[in-house]
């Protein structure tokens, strides 16, 4: 089960309003390479794990990545708090007012609200770790995107370069926990109902 | 250890772990409660009391028997034994 703790993983105190930076970072909650996605997509695929490193790494970062869906909707939120009406015209959120008030809503950069489609699991754990690596990449691209965008704004860089740094670690750790898979599978035959049977 | 013990060893961690839910449990419902009936006394002070016992228990039950979360300082690290929740261990 869970508990909740109540401090951010990593402090953010962002003391300039900015809705339009709001506007790109939300994708890091709801977005295709977002927080959220991420937390489904490993606490998904650690179920059918064949090793106990591959389980316990999927559980830990799946935990994690729950903390920083915490970090991003909290810049989100301190980003767009106060806003005025005409900021939040000019930012483009116009749209975004109409449907979600200053809520925090999980949806990409560009307004498609999250889906279930964003997340893997294949019943193949060679296909999830490696689409695990890739999710890392994809979401440490879009923070070095980010990180491009908020340039002017430190406040917001900071949190934004751990959470960078933080998919580079989890790249690490999935591309050892693949390794570990792989030499699981290599060691002797490995059976699974929804897997076929290597002499087929 | 002989089986005896070994059983025995195992009837004492289902217990302790249906403890731990129970207060789990208890300190859940009553913070929900208080949540929006701060000044309760009787919640509070039941609160207390079992958010106490669970505090002491998980120590004990971690001192014996292994972690229950990753923040529990250990010597050697048994958070990857077997089984997890969802394969029967801990259920």
């Amino acid at each position: 089960m869970w508990t909740y703790n109540k401090v951010l993983q990593y402090p953010i105190n962002i003391k300039r309003k900015n809705p339009m930076l709001a506007k790109f970072i939300i994708s890091q909650y709801g977005g295709p390479d977002g927080e959220l996605a991420a937390s489904l997509r490993y606490l998904s695929q650690r179920f059918g794990m064949p090793d106990e490193k591959a389980k316990a790494i999927l559980n830990d970062i799946g935990t994690e990545e729950l903390a920083h869906l915490e970090m991003v909707g909290t810049i989100v939120h301190q980003l767009t708090k106060d806003a005025t009406i005409e900021e939040i015209k000019a930012a483009g959120l116009g749209p975004y007012y109409t449907d979600h008030g200053v809520d925090v809503y999980p949806q990409s950069a560009s307004g498609v609200p999250f889906t279930a489609a964003y997340i893997a699991a294949k019943g193949d754990p060679i296909a999830n770790l490696q689409e695990d690596l890739a999710a890392e990449q994809k979401a440490r691209a879009t923070y070095e995107k980010l990180i491009d965008l908020c340039a002017d704004n430190p406040d917001v860089l900071d949190p934004l370069k751990f959470l960078r740094q933080r998919e580079i670690v989890h790249f690490q750790r999935f591309g050892e926990a693949l390794r570990g898979v792989q030499d699981k599978l290599a060691e002797r035959k490995f059976y699974m109902n929804n897997m076929r049977n290597e002499e087929e | 250890m002989n089986n005896e013990e070994y059983k025995c060893n195992d009837n004492l961690k289902e217990e302790m772990l249906m403890q731990i839910r129970e207060l789990k449990f208890a300190v859940v419902e009553l913070a929900e409660y208080l949540d929006t009936k701060p000044d309760d006394r009787r919640a509070l002070y039941l609160h207390n009391e079992y958010a106490r016992k669970l505090r002491d228990l998980e120590d004990k039950y971690q001192k014996m028997f292994g972690p229950l979360t990753i923040y529990c300082p250990c010597n050697k690290w048994r958070w990857l034994e077997e089984p997890w929740p969802w394969e029967g261990g801990n259920y």
